[in-house]
């Protein structure tokens, strides 16, 4: 009961988080009644690819507030965030894969194709549990989140920070990228996991399926806003906006700085990797170049344009930039790194605040004009 | 649960044996500073030096519990490192700092430090400029500082009044909702006096607490210090002379890293190894 | 008395005119003999080459012997053609040519005037063929001619050719070779192969000797014999020839895990200068600016780029286009440079982590520029011939000379960049700035100029790494990518601000590198290197060579 009522004042007190969720919810269901109910021929119809590539969007905006939470707040650049984004892909297409079982080009039951490729005998002991959904959903939050802390805790407890922790970051991704490029890892190398088949049961490629996918994005977007809401309105909220600021003057009034970070750090990593684990099934692979320190940059720069520190401006820059992305992909490939380059400086020579800023600053200007 | 607190307090490991006194990972007990022989800090022949410049000298000083310290010396005579020792920020390449009988401060982080009871002022007011007044103060009082309780904390109404108290102890009353990035100058040094009297710690560094304020301001900084002395302890680093006339009864002279004399404010005005520092060469 | 004079001086004249004459004569029979011994060479040369045409392999074999007789320097060519196969005569004429094979047919090339004869198809020519004894003939041949060469290096060359295909035939050649022979090494190369002869004898004090003797050879083929000699030792249950093979060989094992980790340990110093020269540049603008320019491994790339356009632009002088690529990779980066740091980065002083994206930003745009402007594709850059190639060193190490140049030019590189702030007012200037920009623009500094220009000296810096690049990898829009993050590591982990210590972290990431390569293969070692970076980060977040005290704190 006092958890509604928390939940209820949470979105009460959030102007913007209120538009946010309701258009979510509007969204979640409008899409599906579209893409199911209305006939094709119609023009209101949403095509099941227009459907997953709005899923993909939405895991896409989750990763960006995750990485919004520790950049915008706790001001930590990751440069990797791609890295617990791909995991709880990796654990999710570890799942998918096994539920192929022996439909797979060699039949094996209990190999995936690549390993039969590769003539292995048995499945490596971390494949282990990946065909049970349970384990495989918690591998999804652990994994990723683990690495956090394991990093989190020697980075932050020897005070890296700023570009340095930057840059070790993006060493980081890296570093995982070229050891999943590698068969010997057993994750599939260079094509990584695809040719999936279903998940729980279901038909991946079944436009039911795509809807209910999307469905759960939304929720899943919708959730991990309330969540990083209700930390940053926590105390442990202003902590970490404190260390943000003044991280010195914050650990001189008593606070254990290091565990903030490292909290902070393992929550972000651990909703990157539910994004990631959406994202899978619906795009229907998952390799090494999602680890690519190319990605983790342009996630940074989706946070900067919608306007950091705000979890809506994250949300808002992600769906913007990757639209932007698909139609310049789409229309004028060679425009696109020129496009993405160039809103990189102009979004830190003009935008400091992002989108969301530029938006508050007219309308205080506004308000203020009419007030006189 | 009473005979259970007393074997608590007897096997507190610092009461019991020394040896015991485990580094690092010391057990706090807030409140318990043992100053049973008087003296609440204990600096011993600290040496700190950077790159072959030595900031503090074979630095030996006494702070007994209660008592308003002022310490003055010219630039560069090692007050700062001084402070970033006590706190743990710099570590000492030899020496000890001792805070009351049994915390070795040099083998403390900085927020063990500080949650045991010690608070500082910076020299250039650091504030947290985003958020309110009043979370500043907030932020700062007297609680259990770990992740998990922070996560959950609901402000008391007692806590709520403390905050306003102190808001009107350092006349911010007004500015309890602004961000404190928008005060001025002088606002930003109470605000930060604020927080120390919030944290409540048994010992204050306060470092250049009046620069850049009015007359005004001075007199009333000068006051709430003073009245801070008795229930604190408080150690104050200034270059302003008139303010520390008007508030030591003991002063410090610290140069080139180590006490050059200490005594009340006429004997060192007038010990001429001070005159030499201050105006010959 | 005039005309005395000049009669008696005329009459001198005459008497000079005739000694000169007598010497012009003696000049003239003498270029007459020669150029009748060397018509007389000539012809034998052209006949014994007819003689190649006929299908007798003793004629042959006589036409060959006459060949070898010659002298002639165009002997030299024929006869390996001969005997790889690729000496052909024209049906037609019985010219006799060289051929290569082309797209289109057959190229074919004189052998008396060495001029192209064009392309023709393979029903036109014909092959000149050889049997087994003439194949031995001809590599006998070749191999005497070599060693009678009167340069030692293809002396030597032929006596190594010699011992990878040794047979008891040589013995009497190899013997009378170390009669005549002056130059060591070739001496030394005699000696081996005398010794590898010796060591198939039956007589059993002169197999030990030499058994002992080959200890100290490095050649392969000498090992290799041996591990021969020890396994018919075993059989033959030879205890005295089994512990003295068995010791040779260990001495060869032992000076070749030695020359190996010589190897190695070159390798990574040649790859720490690649690092170095990826990371120096970035040392100056990241360390003593504190700018973080992520764009600096496209500055790399145009850096090896321009050597690509400075190559087609003098295209008949490829030998010296490293030469002018250098100073204008240095020039255009640079100028790349100052419009960056002008353009934007100057108004990021002080907020590093937007400079971070702000550059990265600027990286895409130049990766996209090069891939619109020339090609996504990978462009071929030519390597000059005194750059291929490699040093003997002895015939288990030898050094390659793009490597030797590299680890030279980047230590160049370095002293000079060390200079430049040492010595010069800009280094000066640049110093003061990074130590104290207020102060330093109160003492009437133009911080703004040298912010520019420093940045400018990074970038050029990039430019110069990235030649060498253009030397060693392919020169493709992602040649930056691909070594920013170790430019990067190679920084951090020396400790930002401090030159020595990037050319300490570069070399010992180098040669690290490298001596696990072996171990866990080139990518594992990368990946372990990074982990290794990654930790040693958390315990020295400042790197090797730290900056204490108050300077660093801010």
């Amino acid at each position: 009961m006092s958890f509604t009522h928390e939940l209820i004042k949470l979105v009460q007190q959030d102007r913007v988080g209120k538009y946010l969720l309701s258009s979510l919810l509007a969204v979640s269901i409008m899409v599906p009644v579209l893409n199911l109910l209305v006939p094709e021929s119609s023009s209101l119809h949403v095509s099941t690819y227009v459907v997953t590539l709005l899923g993909k969007y939405l895991c896409y905006a989750l990763l960006a507030i995750a990485l919004d939470l520790v950049w915008g707040y706790g001001g930590i650049l990751s440069l990797g965030h791609g890295v617990f984004f791909a995991l709880g892909g990796y654990a999710m297409g570890m799942y998918l894969m096994r539920q192929v079982g022996d439909r797979g080009v060699y039949g094996n039951p209990e190999l995936p194709d690549f390993m039969v490729f590769l003539d292995w005998q048995e499945l490596p002991w971390y494949w282990l549990g990946f065909d049970q959904f349970w384990f495989s959903a918690l591998m999804i939050i652990l994994v990723p989140g683990l690495l956090a802390f394991i990093f989190g805790w020697l980075a932050f407890r020897s005070r890296v920070t700023g570009v340095y922790l930057s840059i070790i970051t993006q060493a980081l991704t890296f570093a995982f990228m070229l050891a999943f490029f590698r068969n010997e890892m057993g994750f599939g190398g260079n094509n990584g996991l695809t040719d999936f088949k279903d998940i729980l049961g279901f038909d991946i490629q079944h436009g039911g399926t795509r809807n209910v996918l999307f469905v759960v994005s939304a929720l899943a977007l919708a959730v991990g806003y309330l969540l990083c809401r209700y930390i940053v309105n926590s105390k442990f909220g202003r902590v970490v906006v404190a260390i943000r600021d003044a991280e010195d003057r914050t650990r001189f009034i008593g606070y254990k700085v290091e565990s903030y970070k490292l909290w902070l750090f393992v929550i972000s990593a651990m909703m990157a990797g539910i994004a990631g684990a959406l994202y899978v099934p619906q795009v229907g692979i998952i390799n090494p170049g999602e680890f690519s320190p190319l990605n983790s940059i342009e996630l940074v720069v989706w946070v900067a344009v919608g306007g950091r520190g705000t979890l809506y401006g994250a949300i808002v820059g992600a769906l913007l930039v990757n639209f932007a992305k698909t139609f310049f992909t789409g229309a004028l490939p060679e425009v696109w790194l020129f496009a993405l380059g160039g809103l990189f400086v102009v979004v830190t020579l003009f935008l400091p605040q992002g989108l969301v800023g530029l938006y508050q600053q007219t309308r205080e200007k506004y308000l203020a004009r009419r007030a006189v | 649960m009473k005979t259970l607190d007393q074997i608590k307090q007897t096997m507190r490991r610092d009461r019991v044996f020394d040896f015991m006194v485990s580094t690092g990972t010391h057990p706090v007990h807030r409140g318990e500073i043992d100053t049973s022989h008087g003296p609440i800090l204990y600096v011993e022949n600290i040496n700190v030096s950077f790159d072959g410049f030595k900031a503090l000298n074979d630095l030996t000083l006494y702070i007994d519990d209660g008592e308003l310290r002022c310490i003055i010396g010219p630039n560069g005579a090692g007050k700062t490192t001084m402070m970033d020792v006590l706190t743990g920020k710099t570590r000492p390449d030899s020496g000890t700092a001792y805070f009351g009988q049994s915390m070795d401060l040099t083998r403390m982080t900085e927020h063990e430090i500080a949650s045991s009871g010690i608070g500082r002022k910076f020299q250039k007011p650091t504030i947290f400029p985003e958020h309110t007044v009043f979370e500043n103060l907030e932020l700062a009082m007297n609680m259990d500082k770990g992740v998990w309780a922070s996560l959950q904390f609901k402000l008391t109404g007692e806590q709520k009044t403390r905050i306003e108290e102190v808001m009107q102890t350092i006349n911010l009353v007004q500015q309890c909702h602004t961000a404190a990035g928008r005060l001025s100058h002088g606002q930003k040094q109470w605000l930060e006096i604020g927080m120390l009297i919030t944290q409540e710690p048994r010992l204050l560094l306060v470092d250049e607490p009046v620069a850049g304020m009015t007359h005004q301001e001075i007199e009333h900084t000068a006051e709430l210090l003073t009245g801070l002395a008795g229930k604190h302890s408080v150690v104050v680093v200034e270059h302003d002379m008139d303010f520390i006339r008007s508030i030591a009864k003991k002063v410090t002279v610290l140069h080139e890293g180590h006490v050059l004399a200490e005594g009340d404010m006429d004997t060192i005005q007038n010990d001429p190894r001070v005159i030499e520092v201050y105006l010959g060469e | 008395m005039c005309i005395h004079h000049t009669v008696h001086a005329s009459y001198r004249n005459m008497k000079m005119l005739a000694v000169m004459f007598k010497i012009l004569l003696f000049i003239g029979s003498l270029v007459s003999y020669t150029a009748a011994m060397a018509a007389q060479a000539e012809d034998d040369f052209v006949s014994g080459l007819t003689q190649l045409t006929q299908s007798d392999f003793d004629v042959k074999e006589q036409a060959i012997k006459q060949l070898a007789e010659t002298d002639d320097e165009r002997v030299g060519k024929v006869l390996p053609a001969m005997l790889s196969g690729s000496l052909y005569y024209v049906k037609a004429d019985k010219t006799i040519v060289y051929i290569k094979k082309t797209d289109d047919g057959y190229a074919l090339t004189s052998v008396l005037e060495n001029t192209s004869l064009g392309v023709v198809s393979k029903r036109k020519i014909k092959k000149i063929t050889v049997n087994n004894k003439l194949r031995k003939q001809l590599s006998g041949l070749i191999a005497q001619r070599g060693m009678t060469h009167h340069d030692p290096a293809v002396r030597l060359a032929s006596v190594k050719n010699m011992i990878s295909q040794l047979s008891q035939a040589d013995r009497e050649n190899i013997q009378t070779q170390l009669g005549k022979e002056q130059h060591k090494d070739v001496i030394a190369a005699l000696n081996v192969a005398l010794a590898m002869l010796d060591a198939e004898h039956t007589d059993k004090q002169k197999q030990l000797a030499a058994v002992k003797l080959l200890a100290e050879s490095n050649y392969p083929e000498s090992r290799n014999l041996l591990k021969e000699i020890l396994i018919q030792a075993k059989a033959a249950d030879d205890t005295t020839l089994i512990n003295q093979v068995s010791m040779s060989l260990e001495k060869i094992q032992v000076r070749a895990e030695r020359y190996q980790t010589i190897e190695t340990v070159f390798f990574g110093v040649s790859l720490g200068s690649v690092l170095l020269l990826a990371a120096i540049g970035l040392a100056i603008t990241f360390g003593v600016m504190g700018v973080i320019n992520m764009a600096h491994g496209e500055l790399m790339m145009i850096g090896a780029y321009t050597t690509y356009v400075v190559q087609l632009l003098m295209p008949n002088h490829i030998e010296w286009s490293l030469l002018v690529a250098i100073p204008s990779a240095f020039v255009v980066a640079g100028l790349f440079g100052v419009a960056i740091e002008r353009g934007v980065i100057r108004f990021l002083y002080g907020r590093p982590l937007e400079t971070l994206l702000a550059t990265f930003g600027i990286s895409l745009i130049l990766q996209q520029l090069v891939r619109s402007v020339f090609s996504p594709l990978n462009r071929a850059v030519i390597t000059p011939d005194w750059m291929s190639g490699s040093w003997q060193i002895n015939a288990l190490l030898s050094l390659t000379y793009n490597r030797l140049y590299i680890i030279v030019f980047s230590l160049l590189v370095f002293v000079g960049l060390l200079m430049i702030l040492k010595k010069t007012s800009l280094g000066l200037h640049v110093r003061a700035v990074s130590q104290n920009r207020t102060m330093a623009r109160a003492m009437g500094i133009r911080t703004e100029w040298v912010d520019a220009m420093t940045f400018g000296l990074g970038s050029g810096i990039a430019g110069i790494a990235g030649v060498a690049l253009s030397q060693l990898t392919n020169v493709g829009p992602n040649l930056g990518q691909s070594y920013i993050i170790d430019s990067f590591m190679v920084v951090v982990f020396g400790g930002v601000g401090n030159l020595w210590g990037t050319l300490v972290a570069a070399m010992s990431l180098g040669i690290a590198n490298k001596f696990m390569e072996p171990w866990v293969g080139a990518v594992l070692a990368k990946i372990f290197i990074l982990v290794f970076i990654i930790l040693f980060i958390q315990k020295r977040p400042r790197g090797l060579f730290p900056q204490k005290g108050r300077a660093a704190e801010n």
